[in-house]
């Protein structure tokens, strides 16, 4: 875990990496990860995947390889889940693995929490984080907490998934990033897929995890297809919760990102390069809690420029948190102030024209990064 | 020693008044507290809420499932529970509706102009763009001076109301313990100001929100403080895909309201007439004894699609929507009965189904064609009053929207660049 990290002093943070026997980039990450892909599809067995059959893979395969594990929320049976994800569960594995619940978050949450408590490992799918709201007592109260509280005797491993950000042309109320307000929490984990491999790797580490999970999916890249290597779509393949990607090596500037803003991310930052002819790095965080801070310092270092790119509220956000651990770990290698680029503060409007401007656009993130490198 | 098996119970009684066939089953016509224009201007909306749905539903999300940008819930088939209930309800009245209250909004007097322009998002809609389609609402600000009285020695108070409909909340289940709340407000006006015309509260959802914690959250507050709030659950047998059985294993919703010592009764809300006579008695009753709640269950089935993004028919089989529909349906009862009195006829029906038709496409193309809001609301009603930072903001946007007229095009626009002056 980073986290305990938070509390070493930079100097140590830095002396700590130079001793560390591997390389900080190795060379692998150095590859741009497209190239990888593409390298990847000709000689192996890449696949291009999208992010929705690889969560429903991730479930299948965990399911199948723990008893104690099964799913439950609203409609994910008998309808395959609003979103499909849970497609096919129900025929496989029955209706004791797969529960269609009530309209009670409060209560399937709470069922999910108590049988995690219990010893059994439960998937609690939300049908978006925003009815989440509904039991949000029971992930942050319960859930999060009684392992500590019961001096570690009661065990918690619960996953909380679903649909998290905005998505198209719902508005307010069904359009919020939560990823801070778990962030914030002390004893959850928190994880924010992007790729199909995130998906599949991310949320097999959730429900292999022991603690409580909220991996925070998004709905707009539930169809969009990824290339999948031949190790991902295999069924031992998991992604270390905690470490970041470096999606895109760069040398003039850091671009920190999570969920669907990093496919924005990389889409600017080859139009940098393009215009510009900007080496911009780009890290998909990949894991909000805990945050990967020695992979966006080491980073930061090598570019001493550093922009957060993210869809949720501009006040006490991700964002907010690594432009204070820049502060407090990468001070002296910042060549200019860090920036961010986040959502506006304004309750998501629904009208389609107003809905756009509430939140980065690849275009956004070209200007701001072109204001920060003063281009 | 003896367990309460609820098998054991006898099921609550359906409430009603006329049959399928539109003939009156226990009572005369004249007992019956409505005249024969009520039925027709009823039968009207209840037509018109049928084609605006058909024309609704015609947006269909693409073959793929993806979302279109209007998505929303569609009531075809609830008429008869929205339009009768409403009917008995008085303009002071408040409203907390769910999303498939369209015929409220109707009976209440929303225009297919106010519809539209929300569905339309354009520059007549009450709530600027900002609101999912079918979020509907509207206030009608009211001052009531409330003066010292000897029985409540308050201070002089002015209150500002906002009645009528509360603007619907995608968040499900919320507005129950709201029309508590405001119930309990209406109950201190009276107080406060025995003038006050008497005034109730009307709370509108489904029988899945009735799952929710804030049902059962907001009916026990209700009664401990004894709030006019009359709830109205229709149990249309479906939440988008659940059916009632995975739902709930007791007596349907109205079997709780006894369980909070609510007055409960359950209402055939395919029958038009049963729901109106439901909604007036326990109006009166609400109001009686210084207010207490009560709790309508409305029996119905969904025939619409739970909205235009779900295909509903992957998990009802087609046969058993066609059939009930074929069976019952509220507007056609009250069709039979208006046939039945010699108040309507086919060439009639063709006249209004024509008209409707015609004003429904109409509005459309209007709402399509109109304006979009003034470029200060982009900015407007975060909070009451617009903060230093924003106030800041629009004046940068002047100044850039000044300096190159020509990059901006703001026809589209109500008011055009005056449109960013605050009121």
């Amino acid at each position: 875990m980073a986290s305990p990290r938070l509390f070493r002093p930079a100097a140590r943070l830095l002396s700590s990496r130079l001793s560390a026997t591997r390389p900080a980039f190795p060379q692998t990450a150095c590859t741009p990860s497209i190239l990888r892909f593409r390298g990847y599809a000709t000689q192996n067995g890449t696949k291009e995947v999208t992010v929705r059959d690889a969560l429903n893979e991730a479930l299948a395969e965990e399911l199948e390889r723990n008893q104690k594990t099964f799913i439950l929320g609203e409609e994910v049976a008998q309808y395959n889940g609003a979103y499909k994800v849970t497609r096919g569960l129900l025929d496989r594995f029955g209706p004791k693995r797969v529960i269609d619940t009530p309209i009670t978050e409060a209560g399937f949450c709470g069922l999910a929490v108590g049988a995690a408590l219990a010893g059994l490992h439960p998937i609690c799918e939300f049908m978006t984080f925003n009815f989440a709201m509904q039991a949000i007592d029971q992930i942050i109260n319960s859930a999060a907490k009684t392992h500590y509280m019961s001096g570690g005797i009661q065990p918690c491993n619960v996953t909380f998934r679903g649909p998290n950000g905005f998505a198209a042309g719902v508005a307010a109320q069904h359009s919020q990033d939560y990823s801070a307000w778990y962030g914030s929490i002390p004893g959850l984990k928190v994880v924010a897929p992007w790729s199909a491999e995130d998906a599949k790797g991310l949320l097999k580490a959730a429900i292999r995890d022991p603690n409580p999970v909220v991996v925070l999916e998004n709905e707009l890249l539930y169809g969009q297809a990824f290339p999948m290597s031949e190790a991902a779509q295999k069924d031992d393949f998991v992604l270390p919760i905690g470490k970041a990607k470096i999606e895109r090596p760069g040398k003039d500037l850091t671009i920190v990102s999570l969920s669907r803003c990093v496919g924005q991310s990389l889409n600017a930052a080859a139009e940098l390069k393009q215009k510009y002819g900007v080496e911009a790095e780009v890290i998909n965080l990949r894991s909000v809690k805990p945050l990967d801070v020695e992979t966006i310092i080491q980073s930061l270092k090598k570019t001493g420029r550093l922009m957060c790119v993210e869809s949720g509220f501009p006040m006490f956000g991700v964002s907010s948190e690594i432009l204070a651990l820049s502060m407090e770990y990468g001070f002296d290698y910042l060549t200019a102030p860090a920036v961010r680029v986040t959502g506006a503060e304004v309750p998501t409007p629904y009208a389609v024209g107003l809905e756009t401007m509430s939140f980065p656009q690849e275009d956004t993130i070209v200007g701001q990064a072109a204001k920060l490198l003063r281009l | 020693m003896a367990f309460i098996n609820p098998m054991d119970t006898p099921g609550i009684p359906t409430y009603r008044v006329m049959d399928s066939d539109g003939v009156l089953v226990g009572q005369s016509r004249s007992e019956l507290g409505f005249t024969n224009e009520d039925a027709l201007s009823w039968y009207r909306n209840m037509l018109t809420g049928w084609f605006f749905s058909l024309y609704y539903d015609g947006l269909r999300p693409d073959a793929d499932g993806l979302l279109t940008s209007r998505y929303g819930q569609v009531s075809a088939g609830e008429e008869g529970i929205s339009v009768g209930s409403a009917a008995a309800l008085t303009p002071d009245d408040v409203v907390f509706a769910q999303y498939r209250e369209t015929g409220v909004f109707q009976q209440r007097g929303f225009t297919l102009k106010q519809f539209m322009s929300q569905l339309f998002a354009n520059a007549n809609d009450n709530g600027r763009g900002r609101n999912m389609p079918v979020h509907y609402g509207c206030a009608y600000p009211k001052t009531v001076r409330i003066t010292p009285s000897p029985t409540s020695p308050m201070l002089e108070l002015e209150w500002t109301l906002t009645e009528a409909q509360h603007t619907i909340s995608s968040t499900l289940a919320t507005q129950i313990p709201q029309a508590s709340g405001a119930a309990y407000a209406l109950k201190l006006q009276a107080l406060q100001n025995p003038d006050k015309p008497p005034a109730i509260v009307a709370c509108y959802f489904g029988e899945g929100a009735a799952s929710e914690g804030d049902f059962h959250a907001g009916l026990n507050i209700a009664a401990t403080r004894s709030c006019p709030v009359v709830f109205i659950c229709r149990n249309n047998g479906y939440a988008i895909s659940t059916p009632t059985l995975e739902q709930y294993r007791g007596d349907g919703i109205a079997s709780r309201g006894v369980g909070y010592g609510i007055d409960t009764i359950r209402v055939d809300g395919n029958d038009i007439f049963a729901v109106y006579e439901t909604m007036k008695a326990a109006r009166g009753l609400a109001l009686s004894g210084g207010g207490r709640p009560v709790l309508i269950e409305a029996m119905s089935y969904r025939v619409s699609h739970h909205s235009t993004s779900d295909d509903s028919f992957a998990y009802r089989a087609r046969v058993e929507v066609e059939d009930w529909k074929r069976r019952d349906n509220p507007i056609i009862r009250l069709r039979k009965w208006l046939e039945n009195e010699g108040l309507w006829n086919e060439d009639l029906e063709r006249q209004a189904r024509e008209g409707i038709r015609r004003d429904v496409l109409r509005e459309f193309g209007e709402a399509e064609r109109a304006k979009k809001p003034a470029i200060r609301f982009a900015f407007e009603d975060v909070y009451e009053e617009v903060t230093e930072e924003v106030r800041e903001q629009m004046g940068e946007l002047k100044r850039i929207l000044e300096e190159y007229p020509e990059e901006y095009d703001l026809r589209g626009f109500e008011g055009g660049i005056k449109g960013l002056d605050e009121k």
